[in-house]
Order: structure tokens, then C-alpha cells, then sequence
């Protein structure tokens, strides 16, 4: 049986953790401490932490993300607003395993690079967020799903594997929050161009979208936020992990 | 005392982190006065292993730690790039080790690994192991979170004491009297990383 990674993805904002629906309307859902040491107790594979205004407003909150950290004793990601490899390397001296890199990808990739010669290609992952334009086409965006990229989203994913990324987290903006499963067709389309592993994000509502995610859309590992979060899509919150006997018995041996 | 040596990279936060938590007595430290005076020393590390071992002999730190754990038999756990520091060599920068344990450092052998495998092996992974006292307690199955693209090759079985599969069985775990080194991450497993790290600074290894 192959262990594939289930990973919750936390969003800061409002000085707390918030949770949106396609990259908007973010809603408040208290302090990330308490659900960290939740998915501690429950044994998540891992967790990443995206400040979702840390680029718009130009910061980011080191002590609170040191804080946060010191709780989990699993892998810890965290992505927002880093623009420099000092940056990166105070985040990896306060206890985060993964730098994220979203907007950074596009407008300066050889931040990629830098981190990478540095702390190696695991430590640094590419954070892609897609969106279907007008015409159906898959569209990068950044800077929190508010401007649209030039490269598509295979062209990037080679350039940030090219660059040294060790991985990289693959959202559909369409998806997110909704509940509707992964767009495993996007995700396949990115998982086979790149020899990286890819991690399915957007819109997983159960343990059966997490299958499809490896099955159809060939990712190494999968990721959600809502239905880790909330007990139900318009539900109120419950922050959940499956178990390890759920996991086996629905993903893992069903691969 | 168990000394965490700092040498500029690896992920001491975490690994301090696990051991206060666990109620560990420990220090961070690359002062070789500290590192002399320490009675067990953990080796961290991620990262390129010959910029790590650079870095060890710009900073003087070599023959600190092969003379404490030579002569004065100091207790020492190598984790992650660590745990391939204390080995005689490596492929990755062809360039030699702290020549601890009697063991190289190879690459993946990317032929063997299964449609699907990537390289860096990363993730969780079942890691059976011998009946040590390291691994005594061990919640069963142990698993383990690994991140690694080279991996341990020991002259001699007997000092392999874990294993975990990436496309092939590899030994992840390595005992040489006092120097143990592990390829996963034990700050970053959850209770089973918890218990091996408290039993490695209980652990009796003799005169």
C-alpha cells in the first residue's frame, strides 16, 4: 500500500484563520493555533499555511507564524508575501520545513533558485493558481487570483521545476471551496508534464475526490482546506481529519 | 545536555521544539567549546551534503565532532543530512564525510522505481526497524516522514537498524556503537519521532 499525502492548507487573513470560496469572501473562522493543534492530534501528514494578504500588504507576520509552528510537529509549508531568500531563511529558522512560492513564481523566479541552491529543492514549493477564462482556457493567475499571468499553467510548471522547485501545489480558483471535487482534468495535464510531484488543490469534498485526484489526475499528493475545516459545505466549522483506518480502507488501497 | 549543532542549516527550531516538548534538556549551538562539553549531540541538516560539509570545516567543527564521538565515545544522532554526514562519502558533490560509520551515500537508482515514484522520496513512510532500545515504545506501525534524494548504503547489514521502501528496500536507520543516524525526520513525526527522540537521550550506551 502507497501512503499518499493528505495535506490541509490553513488561510491567515484578519489576523485569524478565514476560509473562502473561489478565492473570495473570505469568512472568519478564529484562531489557527486551536486547529493546528487539532490536525496535531489527529496525525495530518502535514500542513501549509498561506497568509492570503501578505503580499498585498507587504509583510509577513513571523511571530504569529512562529507561534503557530511551534504547535505542529508535522511538516509545516508557509507561502505569502515572501519576496527574498532572507525572508525564507527566517522562516526556516522558526521552524517551517517548505517555502511557498505563488506570486514570486511568475514575477521572480530566480527566488526559486536562490532558495533552492540554498536549503534544497525539497524547500521550495510552486504554489499555481489556475482559472478558466472566457474561453475555457486555463489561465495562471496570482497576487490571490487577482491578475492573470502570461504563461499557462504547464509552461510555468516546467519553469518553476526548471527553476528548482521540489514540488508544487496545483489550485483550481473555480473549484476552491466549493466542494465540487478537483478538476483532475487540469491536474492531469500538469502532473504528466512535470517530473515534480504535484499536489491536487480545489474544491476536494470527500475521500473519494482525493482517489480521483491520483487515479485520474496523476497527482503525488492531495490537498484541502473546506472540507477540513467545515463539517458540510454551508455548514458551520469543524475542523476534521480522516482517520488512518478512513484513509486506507477509502484511498490508498482503492489506488 | 544534549547539544543541537548549528552550523547553518537544517531545521534546529523544530528539532528544539520537539525536545522541550518532550521535556529534553537541549542547546542550539556551533560554539566547539559547546559542542566539547556536550553530553549527546544531534547532527542536523538539509540540504547539499558538500556545502554542509564546507560548512563544518570552515566553522572548525570536523575534528571537534570526531574527536568527541571517537574518543570521548559521545553519543551522537544524525538526522536527515545528518544522518548521511556521519557516512564516508557521498555521491552528491563526490566528496567525503565525518567517516563515522562505515557506510556511502548513493543517489536513487531512478531505474528502479516504479511508474508514478519521484524523486525526492517525500512523505510518510512504514519504517520497520530493529529491537533496539532507539525504537523501544514505538507506537506500531512506526511511520516516519522522509525527504531525501540519496540514501544510506552500509558496508555491514548489522549496523542497518531501519528500513523504509522507495521503489526498493533501503536502510534508513544506522547504528555504529555510539553514532546512530536516521534518513527521516523524528522532529517532525508525531509521537513516533517524540518517542525516539526521548529514548535516544535516555538511552544507555555503555562505557
Amino acid at each position: 500500500m502507497k501512503r499518499i499525502r493528505v495535506i490541509p492548507i490553513l488561510l491567515l487573513a484578519q489576523s485569524g484563520m478565514v476560509k473562502t470560496e473561489r478565492f473570495a469572501k473570505p469568512r472568519y473562522l478564529g484562531d489557527p493555533i486551536n486547529a493546528v493543534k487539532i490536525f496535531n492530534e489527529k496525525r495530518a501528514d502535514e500542513l501549509v499555511l498561506l497568509d492570503i494578504e501578505a503580499t498585498a500588504k507587504g509583510r509577513i507576520e513571523f511571530d504569529w507564524i512562529s507561534d503557530i509552528v511551534s504547535e505542529a510537529f508535522m511538516p509545516i509549508g508557509y507561502g505569502g508575501g515572501i519576496a527574498s531568500v532572507e525572508q525564507a531563511a527566517e522562516l526556516f529558522k522558526r521552524g517551517v520545513e517548505k517555502i511557498v512560492v505563488n506570486t514570486a513564481a511568475v514575477e521572480n523566479p530566480n527566488l526559486i533558485s536562490e532558495i533552492a541552491a540554498r536549503y534544497g529543492n525539497q524547500a521550495v514549493v510552486a504554489s499555481i493558481d489556475v482559472k478558466k477564462n472566457f474561453w475555457k482556457k486555463n489561465r495562471v493567475y496570482t497576487r490571490g487570483g487577482r491578475k492573470e499571468a502570461a504563461a499557462d499553467p504547464v509552461t510555468l510548471a516546467r519553469a518553476c521545476r526548471d527553476a528548482g522547485a521540489g514540488e508544487i501545489i496545483l489550485t483550481s480558483i473555480d473549484r476552491e471551496g466549493t466542494f465540487g471535487g478537483y478538476d483532475t482534468a487540469l491536474l492531469e495535464t500538469v502532473a504528466s508534464a512535470v517530473d515534480i510531484p504535484v499536489v491536487a488543490n480545489g474544491g476536494a469534498g470527500s475521500v473519494d475526490d482525493f482517489k480521483r485526484a491520483v487515479t485520474d489526475g496523476k497527482c503525488s499528493a492531495v490537498a484541502a482546506s473546506s472540507m477540513f475545516v467545515f463539517a458540510k459545505k454551508g455548514e458551520g466549522m469543524l475542523i476534521s481529519y480522516p482517520s488512518e483506518s478512513e484513509l486506507q480502507e477509502q484511498f490508498w488501497l482503492r489506488l | 545536555m544534549i547539544t543541537i549543532i548549528d552550523y547553518g542549516l537544517g531545521n534546529l527550531g523544530s528539532i528544539k521544539n520537539m525536545l522541550v516538548r518532550s521535556g529534553i534538556k537541549c542547546t542550539i549551538s556551533g560554539d566547539p567549546d559547546v559542542i566539547r562539553s556536550a553530553s549527546r549531540l544531534i547532527l542536523p541538516g538539509v540540504g547539499h551534503f558538500k556545502y554542509a560539509m564546507d560548512t563544518l570545516h570552515e566553522r572548525g567543527l570536523v575534528t571537534v565532532i570526531q574527536q568527541r564521538v571517537r574518543e570521548a565515545n559521545v553519543p551522537l544522532l544524525g538526522i536527515c543530512l545528518g544522518g548521511q554526514l556521519i557516512g564516508r562519502h557521498s555521491e552528491e558533490g563526490d566528496v567525503a564525510g565525518l567517516g563515522l560509520v562505515p557506510m556511502d551515500v548513493v543517489a536513487f537508482d531512478r531505474a528502479r522505481l516504479m511508474q508514478g515514484e519521484k524523486v525526492p522520496h517525500m512523505g510518510w513512510t512504514v519504517t520497520p526497524h530493529s529491537d533496539i532500545p532507539l525504537f523501544a515504545s514505538v507506537q506500531q506501525p512506526a511511520r516516519y516522514y522522509y525527504v531525501h534524494s540519496f540514501h544510506f548504503r552500509c558496508d555491514d547489514p548489522h549496523d542497518e537498524i531501519a528500513w523504509a521502501e522507495h521503489g526498493y528496500r533501503f536502510a534508513s536507520g544506522v547504528r555504529h556503537g555510539n553514532v546512530l543516524g536516521v534518513q527521516f525526520h523524528p522532529e517532525k513525526s508525531h509521537v513516533y519521532g517524540q518517542q525516539l527522540l526521548r529514548n535516544f537521550a535516555a538511552m544507555d550506551f555503555g562505557a
